[in-house]
């Protein structure tokens, strides 16, 4: 009994406290979000992290019922700018963990379900601009940048 | 005259075997549907020319039965009929089981089952299917407060009235509104029939009573209890007059749309030559579940028994899962005639009466369905006292009884 | 003082001519505005606008399908003749009863100005956009195919398994309703065509004619109003979008 009191209420709170004190100041536990290419979104990450379910609601009934296409909404791009290759050179589906999309997704548990009906591949012509607007110090791993490019070439023959 | 008394159902192992037997039925309907929603309805026999199959008919059959259903309990309240009022409440009970079952039959049939919160939120009031959300759900809501009103001491005798009332008028919208799914659809020859909401609510008062009568005859046999046969035999013969005014109804529809000469094909498939389709009208609707069921109920001597009168009150089930089969597949078997005059053919069977073989997986769904409204109305009387004790013909009020 | 004073005649002559400049500059500029937003940029749904398609029966060969393989390859779907396969446009023979003349055409959504389809939706999935095509929202419809039974010309298809490999500009997915949409994709970023009509004119037929109805220049008003053609179940006046000539 006085046992379990010490595991519990000495070596787990080090434990616990031990793992948020890491180099990195991001919790180990937090997913692993792949970087993205292209210019970043001007209102920042964090309003992106809160806004994006209201956002995507509400621009797809513009596209959609008003044929607002200038809003630069299409999911086309936000799948773009965002892919993930993977060791195959592939661009990664939305069912994998791996997709930009399900990193937090998985991790959440909340279920997704836009890519039954929309393709996550990336648009070719979105590609084509986002990787010239590449920042070098975006993060993006480079053998990412080259399966990218490498998927551009294939897809314009 | 004694008053009558009503009691939950004692526990017994014959009541919870069914409850399990039932249990099970349910469940391989809710395993089905899992099984449908992971591989798509194309495990199913419905297909795009035949959309609407086996769980329609099972829907909408339990979902115009429960407007029925309510009927007994409408008679006892809204018309003051006292000899039907010890039943008022079993009605009630079985209105709301078999509404239950029906809407999950329905629902769980949907391609998007997991968008029913849109449906229930985002309304196109044009359409009749929305309405009826709106009435399912309502109805649901409203003969549970009639059912409390029925059952709780001290409610006076206008609230009960007035909830009564609501509940019939509501039914009467409700079944009126499914039967326009079909009236208001002009595109089918089938269809596009204002007769179909009367038709449908003459199909509750008779579908609905059936499932009172055969739900009255089998609980109150397998626990023992009386259900006065004076009673029974009245409310038999209410059953022939609506099995009657149905059989009406279906005649005027169909001369109706023989009249009409761009029918006379339509009317000449189901009536004559649409094989299972004429087979099932005939035999199905009118002769097993139509003319056999008013012989019985009409005679005088043999509405009395009631083995004959559960016979009759089957017949009438079956004959209204026929009288649907040829509504629902009937009229999507037959071709769209989008070019009068020319013979048609392509890759999407135009032209071509369209075939449907009913997969197992809708029978279990449907068969579900079924289930789900017998294990309510069972677990309803278990824990509520809804069951009269002491319905024999003494205690029924005689004045009705002529 | 470098300016006579302004006389009034003189004066109101100026301030017309001012104004009359700057109006005639404003709707000059409007107009090549909306050119430029009619060539090249995207275009919102502009009410104004009501897509059309006409189809002539007689320049239509029996055994050419252009228009179903493009719109097959334009949305990525496949009918390999199940029951259960889409078919967003189908060509249909005809064979008159009496007199034994057999013509071909395609039929799709006919995209009409009252759809049944949009009545009966419980969602309003189903609904016409304010230029006159008659979409399915995919988010919101739940696959209860009432539409597919409200139909009169059977436009819509089911989607009946699990989806893989969409075209980017088409989304679709399991246990929604799916129909022609007129390419909507290609006119919202200002293509003016659809798939079926620009593979139609490939192929030499040049059976369909795709434009604008409420615009009495283009090339489908004018051939509406100088040939005979008609809608299809005129009886139910729903007031089509499609056409067809020679039928």
């Amino acid at each position: 009994m006085r046992t379990l009191f010490l595991a519990f209420f000495i070596i787990f709170p080090i434990s616990f406290i031990g793992s948020l004190a890491q180099e990195n100041s991001v919790n180990s536990m937090f997913p692993n979000v792949p970087k993205a290419i292209g210019n970043p979104h001007p209102e920042g990450n964090e309003y992106w992290r809160i806004n994006h379910p209201d956002l995507l609601r509400h621009d797809r009934d513009k596209v959609l019922r008003e044929g607002e296409r200038k809003i630069d909404a299409s999911i086309k791009q936000c799948v773009t700018c965002h892919a993930v290759f993977d060791e195959d050179s592939k661009p990664v589906k939305a069912d994998s963990e791996e997709f930009f999309c399900s990193t937090c997704h998985k991790f959440a548990a909340v279920k997704i379900d836009c890519f039954s009906c929309h393709s996550s591949d990336p648009d070719i012509n979105f590609l084509k601009e986002a990787l010239t607007q590449d920042n070098p110090n975006s993060g993006v791993p480079i053998s990412q940048l080259e399966m990218m490019r490498a998927y551009l070439l294939e897809k314009a023959k | 005259m004694q008053r009558i008394k009503y009691s939950e159902l004692r526990s017994t192992k014959k009541l919870w075997s069914l409850v399990v037997l039932l249990a099970g039925f349910v469940a391989a309907a809710g395993a089905t549907v899992l099984y449908i929603e992971h591989y798509g309805h194309i495990v199913t026999g419905m297909n795009n020319q035949i959309v609407w199959g086996v769980p329609h008919i099972f829907a909408i059959f339990l979902i115009v039965a429960a407007s029925g259903a309510l009927n007994v309990s409408s008679i006892g309240s809204v018309f003051g009929k006292q000899a039907y009022k010890p039943t008022a409440r079993v009605s009630s009970l079985l209105a709301m089981a078999l509404l239950m079952g029906g809407l999950a039959v329905l629902v769980l049939d949907l391609g998007r089952p997991d968008r029913l919160l849109i449906a229930m939120t985002q309304y196109n009031f044009k359409s009749i299917f929305a309405w009826n959300v709106l009435l399912y759900t309502g109805f649901l809501g409203i003969v549970a407060i009639y059912l409390y009103a029925q059952m709780a001491r001290g409610v006076h005798v206008f609230a009960l009235k007035t909830a009564g009332l609501v509940a019939f008028l509501w039914r009467l919208a409700l079944t009126t509104g499914t039967g326009s799914i079909f009236g208001w659809l002009v595109a089918r020859q089938g269809y596009d029939a204002a007769i179909m909401a009367p038709m449908f609510i003459a199909m509750s008062f008779s579908f609905g009573l059936a499932m009172f009568i055969l739900v009255m005859i089998g609980t109150c046999t397998m626990t023992r209890r009386i259900y006065s046969p004076e009673l029974r035999t009245r409310q038999a013969r209410l059953l022939g007059i609506f099995v009657a005014v149905v059989l009406y109804f279906t005649a005027v529809q169909h001369l109706s749309n023989m009249y009409v000469s761009e029918h006379q094909e339509f009317e000449k498939f189901i009536l004559l030559n649409g094989g299972i389709y004429t087979a099932v009208f005939w035999i199905g609707h009118v002769l097993l579940g139509s003319i056999i069921p008013l012989v019985l109920l009409f005679h005088p001597k043999l509405d009395r028994k009631r083995y004959l009168v559960i016979l009759a009150a089957f017949l009438v089930v079956l004959g209204g899962f026929s009288q649907l089969y040829v509504i629902i597949i009937g009229g999507q078997a037959f071709p769209l005639e989008i070019f009068p005059g020319y013979e048609v053919s392509s890759s999407f069977s135009d032209g071509v009466i369209n075939s449907y073989t009913p997969s197992i997986l809708e029978l279990i769904l449907g068969f579900g369905g079924v289930a789900l409204a017998l294990l309510v109305t069972v677990l309803g009387m278990k824990f509520l006292r809804i069951l009269p004790v002491n319905l024999s013909d003494d205690n029924v009020e005689p004045s009705a009884l002529q | 003082m470098f300016e006579k004073k302004i006389k009034g005649a003189d004066f109101h002559r100026r301030e017309f001519l001012k104004k009359g400049a700057a109006l005639a500059s404003v709707t000059l500029a409007s107009g090549v505005t909306l050119m430029a937003l009619s060539q090249g940029a995207a275009a919102s749904a502009n009410p104004d606008i009501r897509w059309g398609l006409l189809i002539d029966a007689n320049k239509c060969p029996s055994d050419c399908s252009a228009c179903i393989s493009a719109c097959s390859n334009e949305h990525g779907w496949e009918n390999t003749g199940l029951d259960t396969d889409p078919q967003w446009i189908r060509k249909v023979t005809l064979k008159d009863k009496n007199t034994g003349h057999e013509t071909s055409l395609p039929l799709m959504c006919q995209h009409c100005e009252k759809p049944p389809c949009v009545d009966v939706c419980p969602t309003g999935a189903s609904f016409k956009r304010a230029d006159g095509i008659v979409l399915v929202d995919r988010h919101i419809c739940i696959g209860c195919r009432y539409c597919m039974m409200a139909c009169p010309f059977k436009a819509r298809s089911f989607v009946h398994e699990k989806i893989e490999g969409q075209k980017t500009s088409s989304p679709r997915g399991k246990g929604t309703v799916e129909g022609c949409n007129m390419c909507v994709h290609r006119l919202d970023a200002g293509e003016g065509t659809t798939a079926c009509t620009q593979a139609c004119e490939t192929s030499g037929n040049g059976a369909m004619i795709f434009g604008d109805l409420n615009d009495s220049n283009s090339e489908i008003s004018l051939a509406l109003a100088n040939y005979p053609s008609v809608e299809l179940r005129d009886d139910l006046r729903l007031n089509l979008g499609v056409r067809y000539k020679n039928i």
